[in-house]
């Protein structure tokens, strides 16, 4: 199969899944197809995707490709959706999610040296967002649960994986106020 | 975007007439609950003081944090120990600078250490994290204008999502809950063991591919019996016969039947 028979096939199977769809499945969905003309595919696609001024975008999320819709447009989207943004984290709960995003896998009580408060709460919220989940225990006393971002997380936040995180030395220019 | 345009920071009042008439303490009206904890308050303080992170004057950001501790009190509201905490470090490290070094000790002065280090060590690394946690706010808030295709018919008649332990635990929970509300009156004590409802839940898998594991919880009818269930399950989790799933996030907890029934058996 080309290039050029392969790219519908995959934008097809792209749109119709649920989640982001990872390479891994489309070569198993695909076995009849070589898997460097696969990546070549892929790649035309986003890359037609991305010239052709549409409404529509590619892109890559949680180590998959997802068709969604150019966040410029939202406003009309949502006149006919009917739907208001969904309300956001509270600031303790953003916090708390930074510390985890960045520090993984970590304790409740080393989020707690690190916020300065408690965060048990902050901590059972994102959970249950399942925004972070548990990542085993850690060997010392008492073992502590040690949690981590999920890949809701990476698809929430519009990331294809951790390394998207920008690093968090850049915060300390950015950071340091004062005079 | 910046912190202070999404979270409602505390306002200054404006001086009072008393004061322009030669009190000069300034007054400050601040909400306890918009921070969020005492370094975040730190923060504000050295941020509205205009002085330097790394060179913190201790007396007045000490003075001002207290003042504002003062205000909460007045106010009756409860200060969580955290702040008070704070309020004793920021003390003996005032305390610390304020004693006078001796001339032996002036040798040394270079090595020693200045006692307000590690606070700024701290204040630095959880502003970073503040920071990140706006730059993750704004990334979400880009998601949040972003849609997919709507929902497709197979989407429904596939509606399985992958149950997690902590799923399995939040539906024992409730089931506790509710048990607490149910009055007891059982007589007899009920001797049901482990392996006995193991049994009993895999003669339940032998004929049913599904289980409704919610409704179990809910049909227990003791504390012990819904400890027993519970452990139950997480050992058949771990011996793998059974896989948890939802139909919905939140919604009923359904355990499957993993491997066939013959090997069940075994």
């Amino acid at each position: 199969m080309t290039i050029e028979e392969l790219k519908p096939i995959l934008e097809a199977l792209i749109f119709v899944a649920s989640e982001p769809i990872t390479e891994e499945e489309l070569a198993q969905i695909l076995p009849e197809v070589d898997r460097a003309n696969l990546d070549a595919a892929l790649e035309a696609l986003r890359q037609e995707y991305e010239a052709n001024g549409r409404g529509l975008e590619l892109r890559r999320i949680a180590g998959g490709y997802r068709i969604s819709t150019r966040p410029e447009y939202h406003d009309y989207i949502r006149r006919y959706l009917k739907t208001r943004p969904s309300a956001r984290l509270s600031m303790a709960a953003l916090e708390t999610l930074a510390v985890i995003a960045y520090k993984q896998p970590i304790t409740l009580p080393e989020i707690q040296e690190i916020r300065g408060v408690n965060s048990a709460r902050a901590v059972k919220t994102l959970l249950e967002k399942r925004l972070i989940e548990p990542k085993g225990r850690k060997p010392v006393v008492g073992r502590p649960i040690l949690y981590g971002t999920s890949r809701e997380f990476l698809i929430q936040f519009g990331l294809n994986d951790l390394s998207e995180l920008p690093t968090i030395e850049d915060f300390e220019e950015l950071g340091s106020g004062g005079s | 975007m910046r912190a202070d345009d999404w979270l409602d920071r505390p306002e200054e009042i404006p001086p009072r007439e008393s004061e322009r008439d030669g009190e000069p303490l300034p007054r400050y009206t601040v909400k306890l609950d918009v921070f969020e904890g005492p370094l975040d308050l730190l923060l504000h303080l050295i941020k509205k003081e205009q002085v330097s992170i790394y060179d913190i004057p201790i007396a007045r950001i000490t003075e001002q944090y207290l003042e504002y501790l003062r205000h909460m009190e007045e106010l009756d509201l409860t200060i969580a120990s955290e702040y008070l905490v704070m309020a004793a470090t920021l003390i003996y490290i005032k305390s610390k600078m304020l004693l006078p070094r001796d001339s032996a000790q002036a040798a040394e002065a270079e090595e020693e250490e200045d006692p307000r280090r590690e606070l700024v060590q701290r204040l630095l690394e959880y502003q970073r994290y503040k920071t990140a946690a706006e730059l993750l706010w704004s990334k979400a808030e880009r998601e949040q204008a972003v849609f997919t295709r709507g929902r497709l018919e197979t989407d429904d008649a596939n509606p399985e999502v992958n149950a997690t332990l902590f799923d399995l635990f939040c539906a024992f929970q409730r089931a506790m809950e509710r048990l607490k509300e149910r009055r007891e009156l059982t007589l007899a004590r009920e001797e049901i063991t482990m392996a006995e409802k193991i049994a009993e839940l895999r003669a339940l898998l032998e004929r049913e591919e599904r289980l409704d594991i919610t409704a179990l919880f809910e049909a227990a009818r003791s504390r012990r019996e819904l400890l027993i269930l519970f452990l139950a399950v997480l050992e058949l989790v771990r011996v793998a016969v059974i896989r948890l799933v939802q139909t919905e996030r939140f919604g009923r907890l359904l355990a499957l039947r993993v491997r066939a029934s013959a090997e069940i058996a075994m």
